[in-house]
């Protein structure tokens, strides 16, 4: 079995998973609270990559950080170094990729919350953000599990976009889902399985086990 | 039942019984057209795409579609019983192994061709590949170099021997990427995504790619030959029609074209 490419796998989905929270947080609640009219289109946006076959994602992506474009030609000057073929340019790409799996379920249990707990919070002098992170995400909190799970769980089994961005690097960009495919390519059959039984497992374990969490933590914390 | 449900109800039983298939038994004017499906490696794109509009024009009873992928891909599919005519594989290897499973129509295998590797630069790069030869993979500008997966992809293989042999290998493979059959790594060099690269000469004088750059040939003798292989498969309902299309491809006519697209002939 491929442990580099396990490892590397979960390094990945791990940092794309942490971006995600970090950037799809603000962005959810800002989605969910906003009442511009032009609100639809940064969700249109959003959700792209759910309709978007990975390899067009990949095909721009790889033309977009190339270093004859000008984001791969700020980077390079800036950082010394090229972002195709690395694991910050699979990394923006598995962001990218995965953003709808994270902000989606955000959104959605962000506008579940009933907004005069907000606005009791609010009355009661807590600051917006105190107010985010006291009130509104312990109460969005299944919603958030599972805009994590799905991003961490769907980075693991991206397979599209890393074959058309990645050049198949070992320990940089040859994901499990690549390991597998080159397995398969190489006639070696017995890997393969076993690499893929070991994904099946996992990917079942950690629905199975999100699934029975969002069960308890909705009996917690009835929403309504 | 609405609209939409019937016609999708027809379609599915369409799918299931086949209802567009034509009888794929006799060749003739008279007769309905033969279909016959062809499994090629993707360094046959261009070469093949131009006999099979030929074969065409001179067999009007025959339908030939290819699907261009990678060989192991399609000698995986074909031991599974893919409904292949014909199979030509850019290394003899896989169909000699289908043949001795007993998948090929008389155990027959054909060699068809001579694959040829080139050291490939797009235009915008300053480099002189003619004048550099393999050397310009040294050049202190190269940050990545894109070759075939060696691990599968018969000209990686290809590649990865030649650069060992003309000894440029260790101090090119920490800057090695991989692409996952020869057209993608084409691709990744085109795109400036890596800056020079181990190509198939029939993809570098493809129309697409000859203005986009230029190559100069690695010699024949640092790599082992790549004889290209294919076989018609024991399963197809036309034999006929694929052996056509075989022989057309073998005869003097199908080989001065995949000369022009940079193979060499199977005895070179």
């Amino acid at each position: 079995m491929d442990w580099q490419a396990i490892g590397l796998s979960l390094r990945l989905s791990f940092c794309t998973t942490l971006i995600l929270v970090l950037l799809g947080l603000p962005l959810a609640w800002w989605l969910a609270q906003t009442r511009w009219r032009g609100r639809f289109l940064i969700e249109a946006v959003v959700a792209l990559p759910i309709v978007l076959p990975p390899t067009v994602l990949g095909f721009y992506v790889l033309m977009a950080i190339s270093p004859r474009s000008p984001l791969g030609m700020f980077y390079e000057s800036w950082f010394g170094q090229r972002l195709p073929f690395s694991f910050q340019g699979l990394l923006l790409a598995s962001v990218l990729y995965s953003l709808p799996f994270a902000v989606q379920p955000f959104i959605s249990a962000f506008t579940t919350i009933d907004r005069r707990f907000l606005e009791a919070s609010w009355c009661l002098g807590e600051s917006r953000t105190r107010t985010f992170f006291r009130v509104a995400i312990p109460l969005a909190w299944p919603g958030v599990l599972s805009g994590i799970v799905l991003s961490f769980a769907h980075t693991m089994g991206e397979f599209g976009v890393v074959l058309m961005v990645g050049g198949n690097l070992e320990g940089v960009t040859r994901t499990v889902s690549i390991s597998i495919y080159d397995h398969v390519q190489a006639l070696d059959y017995h890997t393969a399985g076993q690499t893929s039984l070991m994904m099946l497992a996992f990917s079942f374990a950690v629905l199975a086990v999100t699934y029975s969490l969002q069960r308890r933590f909705v009996h917690a914390w009835p929403t309504r | 039942m609405n609209l939409i449900q019937r016609l999708l109800a027809g379609l599915a039983i369409c799918a299931l019984t086949g209802c567009d298939r034509n009888p794929r038994s006799s060749i003739g004017p008279d007769a309905a057209p033969v279909e016959l499906r062809i499994a090629a490696a993707a360094d046959l794109k261009f070469a093949l795409d131009s006999l099979i509009d030929e074969f065409r024009y001179s067999h009007p009873g025959i339908q030939a579609g290819v699907t261009y992928g990678s060989s192991g891909n399609f000698f995986a599919q074909i031991q599974n019983e893919a409904p292949f005519d014909l199979y030509l594989s850019a290394d003899i290897e896989y169909p000699r192994k289908l043949a001795a499973a007993d998948l090929a129509l008389e155990g027959d295998v054909f060699g068809y061709a001579i694959g040829r590797i080139v050291v490939w630069v797009p235009r915008t790069s300053a480099m002189e590949v003619k004048e550099l030869g393999i050397r310009s993979l040294l050049d202190s500008s190269v940050k990545k170099i894109a070759i075939a997966n060696p691990q599968h992809a018969p000209y990686g293989k290809a590649a990865v021997a030649a650069m060992r042999e003309l000894g440029v290998y260790d101090a090119v493979q920490p800057k090695l990427v991989l692409g996952e059959n020869i057209a993608q790594t084409a691709q990744f060099i085109e795109s400036g995504a890596a800056d020079i690269g181990i190509i198939a000469l029939s993809l570098a004088l493809a129309p697409e790619m000859e203005a986009r750059g230029s190559h100069w040939e690695i010699p024949p003798e640092s790599y082992p030959k790549m004889e290209q292989g294919g076989m018609i498969l024991k399963s197809t309902p036309s034999p006929e029609a694929a052996k056509a299309l075989r022989d057309f491809i073998l005869a003097a006519h199908g080989r001065a074209v995949l000369k022009r697209y940079g193979f060499h002939p199977p005895e070179y």
